[in-house]
């Protein structure tokens, strides 16, 4: 499904903790479609509860967070919002004029 | 009061060490914020033909003086000038010398003017993204920035929005873009005259502006002119602060509330970090108290407890 007619939908989900049925705490939606613009402040509630929510409306997992050995000496160090999924969802240019997350 | 300046109590102070930010509404009263206002160059939306020009114009011709970092705040803004006056509300004073002492230093200042939809017709426009001032900044010091909105700000106006609890994350800079929005994010929505103090480390950026009308946001960077230690009004710290509170099994009591303070966990917090966060507020308290010792539900003696 990558023909000339079809675009990525990207989701970026950041979760409580590495599983994925654990709740959001933060969001970015990029439209590759160009049908839909997002940016930054645009919503403060999440376009889903948990990943798996995102799963089960179609998205697809993309790329998930790898859990890294903490560095000895910087174990408390806090620093980038830690699981992070990447979804896609491919669309039809033709179909692509709603939105198709839930927000 | 010290001085006829009101400095900070602790629980104030608490609350900027846990979530990095303080906020006082209409506390510069209106005729300065007129003043200032008249002085930076405000003119009436008709009379500006586009942002770029405008920005120059304010930039060249306002009162607004430009200054080299490094020097005293004191000595930085024109005597009987709006931030001069504002500088030396007592409030305002007192607020300064809790959180970077009597003699801070001016890093720098820039006043953010964000124009309405109708200088951009044609143009798609953004809001800013994520980002922390300046860059990675490991100091347990710590610089402040204080953001003057000199008028209301209505939510179409887009004013600063800013992520409390984030200021002891390290990161660099513009390398948070990628988070569009995070659950508990705040946005200025202010009546004319407030005030807010960062913590160098919030995490920020400006909205975007879809009203019919200009927003303006003035901001200095101060960095302390010395140890940041028991610079507030410290009188109200009783002795049980020092005493832990019970912890899991807790019974009814929360305890001192200077502890349910700083152990108030933010709603974006992932699971594990959110005990680093509090680890690290109660480092952030021992610094500004001075005091190795100090611990908040256990957090620090636990891990502390290692026998040669």
């Amino acid at each position: 499904m990558t023909d000339s007619n079809t675009r990525q939908q990207v989701l970026v989900l950041y979760l409580a903790t590495s599983a994925l049925d654990t709740h959001v705490v933060g969001w970015a939606n990029y439209d590759g479609t160009g049908q839909n613009f997002h940016m930054a402040g645009d919503n403060d509630t999440p376009p889903y509860k948990n990943g798996l929510d995102a799963l089960v409306d179609g998205w697809r997992l993309i790329q998930a967070s790898p859990l890294i050995t903490h560095v000895p000496g910087n174990e408390y160090r806090t620093d980038y919002l830690k699981y992070e999924f990447f979804f896609e969802k491919m669309v039809s240019l033709a179909d692509s004029s709603a939105e198709t997350t839930n927000e | 009061m010290t001085d006829g300046k009101t400095k900070l109590n602790s629980l104030q102070m608490a609350e900027f060490a846990a979530r990095g930010v303080l906020r006082f509404d209409s506390v510069v009263p209106p005729e300065l914020n007129d003043k200032f206002l008249k002085e930076m160059g405000h003119v009436p939306l008709e009379e500006i033909s586009n942002p770029l020009e405008h920005y120059g114009k304010v930039m060249s011709s306002s009162a607004i003086p430009v200054l080299r970092p490094g020097s005293l705040l004191s000595d930085a803004y024109p005597e009987h000038s709006a931030i001069h006056d504002i500088l030396n509300l007592p409030f305002v004073q007192g607020t300064i010398e809790s959180l970077v002492g009597k003699k801070p230093y001016f890093d720098h200042h820039f006043l953010h003017i964000t124009f309405p939809p109708k200088f951009y017709e044609g143009s798609q426009q953004k809001s800013q993204h994520y980002h922390q001032d300046s860059t990675i900044d490991p100091r347990q010091a710590f610089d402040v920035q204080m953001m003057y909105y000199p008028h209301e700000v209505t939510l179409d106006m887009g004013g600063t929005r800013y992520l409390p609890g984030s200021h002891l994350r390290i990161v660099s800079e513009a390398a948070i873009g990628r988070y569009q929005n995070i659950v508990g994010q705040q946005r200025m929505v202010c009546p004319a005259g407030t005030l807010l103090f960062l913590h160098m480390g919030i995490w920020h950026g400006g909205g975007l502006n879809m009203s019919d009308k200009m927003r303006y946001m003035f901001k200095i960077r101060m960095n302390p002119g010395e140890r940041q230690m028991r610079l507030w009004d410290t009188s109200d710290l009783g002795n049980e602060h020092y005493e832990q509170r019970p912890i899991f099994w807790t019974g009814t009591d929360p305890g001192d509330k200077i502890h349910q303070t700083l152990m108030k966990h933010e709603p974006w917090f992932e699971a594990d970090t959110s005990r680093l966060e509090m680890m690290n507020r109660v480092r952030f308290w021992r610094y500004l108290l001075g005091d190795k010792n100090f611990d908040s539900d256990y957090w620090l003696t636990r891990v502390e407890r290692e026998y040669a």
